[in-house]
C-alpha cells in the first residue's frame, strides 16, 4: 500500500470509517431482531435501512476528508 | 391475467418508444467517432459524476434485481435483506480500489480489466483467464434480464406458450440490439437517465401508497410468519443462517466490480473523482432496493399468490411474480404501465451494458490478442459491435429454449466464477509481488473448487455447508474460495521466487495510478 501515500498521507485513519460499516453490517447478531420496531417495522430491518443511509454520509466525510 | 391490460400495455408502448428513439438519437450525444472502441464501447470516457451516478446505478440495480430480490423476500423472507448489507460495504470498496483502475486504464487506454492484467503481469493467458471468466459469468446475467422484461410483459396479459408468446421479447431485443449496435455505451447511459427516474416514481410510490392502503407497516410485517421475519437463530455448533448471511454480502460485495458491466461503467467516468464522488452517492440505490424488497412482504400480506387473479402468473413466472402482483392489486393501470416500463427499460440498460462489455472483452484480450493482432482500429470497433450482437442473441436462445433454472444456476456460478479475478485485478492494482503463474493456478484451484461446491449440495445452491472441526460454518461458495485462491496464489509465489522464477515486464508505474 506505500503507493498510496502521496493520496492520503496523514489522513489514514478517515479510512477507519470504513471499517465501521464493515462491523456493524456483518455482525449479524447486532441486529437480528424484531423488537424495538419502529413504525412497525422489525429492527432487522430498519437497522439496516438505516445503515444505508449512514455508510453514505461517512463516505462522504472520507470523500471530502482525502480530497486534495 | 385474463386477457390484456390495454391501458397498462399501450403506456408501456409510448415509454418504450420514447426509450427507442432515445437510444438511436445518443449516438449524436457528445459526438465522437464511433469507429473507435474507446469512443463506442466507453462513451470517449467522458461522463461526469451525474452520468456516472445515472449509469452505474442503471447497471448494477438490473431488471432481475428488483424482480428477484422482491421475490426471494416472498419466498424465504429476511435472508434476501443480505441485499442490503451487500450494497453497503461495496462502496467502500469502489472508493478505494476503483479510481486506482480508472487511473491506470486512462494512462495506458485499458478497455477492459483483462487489458490492465495483461499490462501489469505481461502473462496473456493470466490475462485471457480473466476474460473466460468475464464473458461466461455475464452470459447468464443478460439472460436473466431477459426474464426480468418477459415477466411485466406476461403481467400484462401478452404472451404465453409457444414461440409466438416470445415474440414481444423478441422485439425488444431486436430493439435494444440495434440501438447498442449504432450508439454503442451512449444509448444505454442515455436511457438509464430516463429509468432510473422511472424506476424512483414507481418505487417511492408502492413504498408510500401501498402501507396507507393496508394501515400502516405494522399490517404489512405481522402478516409475515415468525419465522420469514428474521433470520433463524443459530443451532449448537454452527454459525448458522448469521454466517451465510454474511459471507453472501461479502462475497457479492467483492465480486460485484469485478464484472465487466460495472469495469465499463467505471472506465467511462471522465476522472476519477466522478467514482469517488459515486461511492457517496450511489447509496441512494440502495436504499431504493432495501425498500423494494419490502414489496416482497406487501405480497406476502395480500396473499397474492392465493388471489385467483393471480394464479396464473405466479403458476408461469413462480415467486418472481410477486412485484407485479403488488402492482396490480394496488395500482390503476395508467401506473401500472409506468411501473412496468420502468423495469423493462431497467433490463434493457444492464443487458446493453452487458453485451458491449463483453464485446469489448472478445475483441481485446481475445480477438486481437490471439486471432488479429495487427487489425486497425476500426476493425477492432467493428468486430466489438458484431460482438454485441452474437452476445445477445446467445442469451434470447437461451431464455426462449433453456428451462430458466439454468440461467439462474449459472448466474449464481457467474458470481463464484467472477470473484477468483479478484487477487489479480483488486490485488493487482496495489501490488505486483505475486507471480502472473501463481495467480493463474489460484484462480483454477477457485473456479474448479467452487463449482464444485455448487454442484455437491441437493439443489445446487451458492451456500455451502463448510465444516471444519465440528463446527458447522455454511457460507458463500465464492468467500471460500476465494481464500484458497489467494492461499494458493501467495505459496506457490514464494515458491516461484525461492526458485528464481525470472521476473516479467511490468508496462505501469506508480505515478500510472494517480493520474
Amino acid at each position: 500500500m506505500d503507493e498510496s501515500d502521496r493520496e492520503s498521507r496523514g489522513s489514514h485513519w478517515w479510512y477507519l470509517l470504513f471499517a465501521v460499516q464493515f462491523v456493524a453490517v456483518l455482525w449479524v447478531p447486532f441486529y437480528n431482531s424484531v423488537e424495538p420496531t419502529w413504525a412497525g417495522v422489525p429492527f432487522f430491518y430498519w437497522y439496516q435501512l438505516l445503515w444505508i443511509l449512514i455508510g453514505a454520509v461517512l463516505n462522504a466525510i472520507v470523500y471530502f476528508a482525502t480530497d486534495h | 391475467m385474463e386477457g390484456i391490460n390495454w391501458t397498462a400495455l399501450v403506456i408501456f408502448v409510448v415509454i418504450f418508444g420514447l426509450i427507442t428513439w432515445l437510444g438511436f438519437v445518443a449516438a449524436n450525444w457528445r459526438r465522437g467517432d464511433l469507429s473507435l472502441i474507446n469512443e463506442w464501447g466507453l462513451g470517449g470516457r467522458r461522463f461526469g459524476t451525474v452520468i456516472t451516478w445515472f449509469l452505474l446505478g442503471g447497471d448494477l440495480y438490473t431488471a432481475y434485481t428488483f424482480i428477484a430480490v422482491p421475490a426471494l423476500a416472498f419466498g424465504a423472507g429476511a435472508v434476501a435483506f443480505f441485499a442490503v448489507p451487500y450494497t453497503i460495504i461495496v462502496y467502500p470498496i469502489v472508493f478505494l480500489v476503483f479510481p486506482r483502475l480508472w487511473s491506470v486504464a486512462h494512462k495506458h487506454g485499458y478497455v477492459t480489466a483483462a487489458d490492465f492484467v495483461k499490462g501489469r503481469f505481461d502473462n496473456r493467458w493470466l490475462a485471457l483467464a480473466m476474460t473466460i471468466t468475464g464473458i461466461v459469468a455475464t452470459m447468464p446475467y443478460i439472460a436473466l434480464q431477459l426474464v426480468g422484461l418477459q415477466v411485466v410483459i406476461g403481467a400484462m396479459g401478452v404472451g404465453g406458450a409457444g414461440l409466438l408468446g416470445d415474440l414481444p421479447l423478441v422485439i425488444a431485443f431486436v430493439i435494444l440490439a440495434a440501438f447498442t449496435y449504432t450508439s454503442g455505451l451512449r444509448a444505454p447511459a442515455a436511457i438509464a437517465i430516463v429509468k432510473d427516474i422511472l424506476i424512483y416514481i414507481a418505487v417511492f410510490a408502492a413504498i408510500i401508497a401501498v402501507p396507507v392502503a393496508m394501515g400502516g407497516y405494522g399490517k404489512v410485517f405481522s402478516a409475515v410468519p415468525p419465522q420469514k421475519l428474521i433470520l433463524a437463530m443459530p443451532p449448537p455448533g454452527s454459525w448458522g443462517a448469521y454466517g451465510a448471511y454474511a459471507t453472501l454480502a461479502l462475497g457479492s460485495a467483492l465480486a460485484l466490480f469485478l464484472y465487466p458491466h460495472s469495469m465499463t461503467g467505471v472506465l467511462a467516468a471522465s476522472s476519477r473523482n466522478s467514482i469517488r464522488r459515486n461511492a457517496a452517492l450511489l447509496p441512494g440505490y440502495s436504499l431504493m432496493l432495501g425498500l423494494l424488497a419490502l414489496l416482497g412482504f406487501m405480497a406476502i400480506a395480500i396473499g397474492a399468490d392465493k388471489l385467483p387473479e393471480f394464479a396464473a402468473g405466479f403458476k408461469q413466472f413462480g415467486n418472481n411474480f410477486a412485484v407485479p402482483a403488488v402492482y396490480l392489486h394496488f395500482f390503476p393501470a395508467w401506473f401500472v404501465g409506468i411501473a412496468f416500463a420502468a423495469i423493462g427499460i431497467g433490463a434493457l440498460v444492464p443487458a446493453a451494458i452487458m453485451s458491449i462489455a463483453a464485446a469489448n472483452l472478445f475483441t481485446r484480450n481475445i480477438y486481437k490478442e490471439f486471432i488479429s493482432p495487427n487489425c486497425t482500429t476500426s476493425e477492432e470497433s467493428q468486430m466489438a459491435k458484431w460482438v454485441s450482437l452474437v452476445v445477445k442473441a446467445g442469451a434470447l436462445v437461451f431464455v426462449v429454449l433453456i428451462p430458466l433454472q439454468y440461467a439462474i444456476w449459472l448466474q449464481l456460478l457467474g458470481g463464484i466464477w467472477m470473484i477468483q479475478t479478484l487477487p489479480a485485478v483488486i490485488l493487482g492494482l496495489f501490488t505486483r509481488w505475486f507471480n502472473s503463474w501463481a495467480l493463474l493456478v489460484g484462480w483454477a484451484a477457485g473456479t474448479l473448487l467452487g463449482t464444485w461446491m455448487f454442484f455437491s449440495v441437493n439443489p445446487p445452491a451458492p451456500t455451502y455447508p463448510l465444516n471444519i472441526a465440528g463446527f458447522g460454518m455454511p457460507g458463500y461458495a465464492a468467500f471460500y474460495t476465494l481464500v484458497l485462491n489467494l492461499a494458493l496464489a501467495a505459496v506457490l509465489t514464494l515458491v516461484c521466487n525461492a526458485i528464481g522464477s525470472r521476473a516479467r515486464n511490468d508496462e505501469t508505474r506508480p505515478a500510472d495510478y494517480y493520474v
